[in-house]
């Protein structure tokens, strides 16, 4: 991105209100705009397919639903909570990868690796102290996330071999790891289909209404460690330095590769930490086919929230609570799921054209929308950072 | 002969190395016309990759222009063949749906292209951002078009069929399995072999191709020379898009005669693995989806009928899934060992300004 950020003209101390909308106006308008995009997609589609009649009033119910289902009563907000907590830790484990100029679509893999490394130490501790066992459960995750973050991490320093495609091939290789282990080793005895047994005294103890389990209270920790992390910390520091500017970074004196590596590592172990919460708090055990779009929305999340934690939390809200409406708009109103993909997709088109929505809505002083990710395609396919 | 293969075979250890080289001889030329069938979509989108990043744009977005170019073609059939019929008009199993459905199809990938043009070309956002966009809308739209589709479970318009080479060509000593590997395909596999020699010809042989490699090496100098940057880069992405659409409609329209969701399974990233192991070159692309998709198919032959002695105990205690992931497996550790000497374009990925005339 080489448009200018232009900021409030220099010396002149900008109210606090003008400072927020600064930041917020962009966002706003482009989720406005995406549930435009959405009503016209659910009004089209009546008539492309065979037989439809076109009712003009769909897209409103749609909506209506997806609003109650999100934020209707209380269990439905416990619900958006429970559906943005994974969204949280996904959405820091692609942002602090996006600090450091890495694109991590692995977060999938990683979170997926983290719920088996979570289910497995859960399942053989299921009898264990609570403490003891959500402790070890908890790590396993973390720690097999952390592994599946380092593969591409370690490749990308030592042979240049770009995160994207590496992550991505990750994300199908956990597929059928997955798969093979919940089939084979894990799979639980006396059951006609593949499934895994229990987590017993693993699981999350419920904090909020009838199943908002303690992993909420998680995420927000991890909001604050990395937060911490990257503002307060000299590897933060360096992180971000890496990420702006990796030649600046080599003159004075840090390592881009260690930093590529570790960076990775860490972004794993949070997207693990996001699948550990999300087998020991909610599905408590497994199936081959286990799997959500936790790791695609992360990228979204990460980037609406412009890759900075608090900006983090309230797009991962945004976009959990859509996750949590759908079920309710595909059975009131016949839509289905995919539907929040399509919204998400516009969201991020609307935020990337952002000169063109600045533009036409007048919006100067207003800041761009994606300026943390800059360096992104600069390190595509094949060149080493330098040592 | 057969003596001497079974005291090399008998060998401790080195000996499952021995068997392992007989199964490939004895398997590769049965299995050949299947490693072409799966190099076709990763050869298609590799070569969508070397035009778009030829010219200095990198596309990750070509997995979303197959799966959107994968479901166009399909539902185009189904809405065509109640007007059009499915009398065949010529060889392949040809009908005029079918042929008018691949058109729009390949119309589809263009479309899909022009968003990617525009936003990197013209925005100048990031490219990277753009290809994910692009990705994460694709899939959105065309699973939520096929679960409402779905509930009518329609016909198709069918898919393109095979031609069969004659016994005495495939049947011809040395060469003929390599005969039946091009030959024994439809339509769409067998053009891929054309379209990379014509693209390799015209890339380095051409004024096009120079034009092109000028733009994704130094933008600026080509400038100066009067070459219109901004109409290069947009041209080869829109081509680059017919190029994933046909990878995309052989999916849905040869391999098979339907759409399921997600079909693409990561082929239009593997596609991008070939065009860097392949050095950004239509040939060199083409041969590393040939690698990738040998293992495919090995992995496939192993699974449904294993090797016999020590190698085949050994294949065979390892869980089917092994196999499944043998292709993302063979592409990373294929990529992370011949990368560091792959060069790109120098101007890869980055957005290119105009001076402004002062």
């Amino acid at each position: 991105m080489t448009a200018p950020s232009s900021s409030g003209s220099p010396g002149r101390a900008t109210p606090l209100l003008a400072q927020i909308w600064a930041v917020i106006a962009l966002p706003l308008i482009s989720i406005l705009l995406a549930l435009l995009v959405g009503a016209f997609v659910i009004l089209a589609s009546q008539l492309v397919l065979p037989g439809g009649n076109l009712d003009l009033l769909l897209p409103l119910t749609a909506y209506a639903a997806l609003f109650q289902g999100a934020f209707g009563n209380f269990d439905a907000l416990v619900d958006t909570l429970i559906s943005t907590t994974p969204l949280v830790l996904g959405g820091l484990s692609v942002g602090l990868a996006f600090k450091a100029g890495l694109f991590n679509i692995g977060a999938q893999g990683q979170f997926l690796l983290g719920a088996l490394g979570a289910v497995a130490a859960g399942v053989a501790l299921a009898g264990a102290p609570p403490l003891v066992a959500i402790t070890v459960a908890l790590a396993a995750g973390i720690l097999a996330g952390a592994f599946w973050g380092f593969i591409p991490g370690l490749l990308k320093a030592v042979s240049g071999a770009h995160e994207v495609v590496v992550t991505i091939m990750l994300n199908y290789i956990a597929i059928a790891v997955i798969a093979a282990v919940v089939g084979g080793p894990l799979r639980q005895q006396g059951r006609p289909e593949a499934i895994t047994p229990d987590v017993g005294n693993a699981a999350l103890p419920v904090i909020i209404g009838n199943d908002g389990h303690a992993g909420i209270a998680l995420a927000i920790v991890a909001v604050a460690v990395v937060a911490f992390l990257l503002f307060r910390t000299t590897l933060g520091f360096e992180i971000r330095i890496v990420g702006a500017n990796p030649d600046a970074a080599r003159y004075a004196g840090m390592r881009p590769r260690a930093l590529t590596i570790l960076t990775m590592s860490i972004a794993g172990a949070l997207a693990g930490l996001a699948g550990a919460v999300v087998v020991l708090g909610v599905t408590h055990l497994m199936t081959p086919s286990f799997g959500t779009t936790v790791g695609f929305d992360s990228i979204a999340v990460a980037l609406l929230g412009r890759t900075n934690p608090v900006g983090i939390v309230a797009a991962a809200f945004l976009f959990g609570a859509l996750r949590a409406g759908a079920s309710l708009m595909q059975i009131k109103a016949g839509i289905p799921v995919e539907l929040i993909d399509v919204l998400q997709a516009t969201i991020l088109l609307f935020l990337v054209a952002n000169p063109v929505l600045r533009r036409a809505f007048r919006l100067r002083g207003v800041k761009a929308g994606l300026e943390t990710t800059e360096t992104i395609t600069k390190t595509y396919a094949g060149e080493v950072a330098p040592r | 002969m057969d003596g001497l293969i079974n005291a090399l075979y008998s060998i401790p250890v080195a000996g499952v190395l021995f068997q392992l080289a007989g199964y490939l001889v004895n398997v590769v030329p049965d299995i050949s016309p299947l490693i072409l069938q799966a190099a076709t979509p990763i050869a298609l989108a590799a070569l969508c990759g070397v035009m778009c990043e030829r010219a200095g744009v990198v596309n990750i977005g070509i997995e979303g222009i197959m799966i959107t170019a994968a479901f166009v073609g399909w539902y185009s059939g189904v809405l065509l063949v109640p007007v059009l019929g499915t009398t065949a008009i010529g060889p392949f199993g040809m009908s005029l749906a079918l042929v008018v459905a691949l058109g729009v199809a390949l119309a589809s990938g263009v479309v899909i292209s022009a968003l990617h043009a525009w936003l990197s070309i013209s925005v100048r956002a990031d490219q990277i951002i753009s290809g994910t966009i692009i990705n994460i809308a694709a899939f959105g739209l065309t699973g939520y078009l096929n679960n409402l589709i779905a509930k009518t479970s329609p016909n198709g318009a069918g898919a393109f069929t095979q031609f069969r080479p004659p016994r005495e060509v495939t049947d011809i000593p040395v060469i003929g399995w390599i005969l039946n590997m091009f030959l024994n395909q439809g339509p769409i596999a067998m053009s891929v072999i054309v379209l990379v020699v014509i693209f390799q010809i015209l890339l380095f042989r051409s004024r096009w191709g120079l034009r092109s490699r000028a733009v994704g090496e130094h933008p600026r100098a080509a400038e100066t020379v009067g070459i219109n940057v901004i109409r290069v880069r947009y041209r080869n992405v829109l081509i680059g898009g017919v190029f994933a659409a046909l990878g995309g409609a052989y999916l849905s329209m040869e391999a098979t005669n339907s759409f399921q969701q997600g079909m693409t399974t990561g082929r239009g990233f593997i596609g991008l693995a070939a065009m860097i192991v392949g050095r950004w070159s239509p040939v060199g692309a083409f041969g590393a989806a040939l690698l990738f998709s040998s293992s495919t198919a090995l992995g496939n032959s192993i699974k449904f009928s294993p090797p016999s002695g020590d190698l085949g105990t050994i294949l065979t205690s390892l869980p089917d899934q092994v196999y499944d992931a043998l292709p993302y497996l063979v592409t990373i550790v294929i990529l992370a060992g011949v990368v560091g000497r792959s060069i790109p374009p120098a101007a890869d990925g980055q957005p290119y300004e105009r001076e402004a005339a002062t």
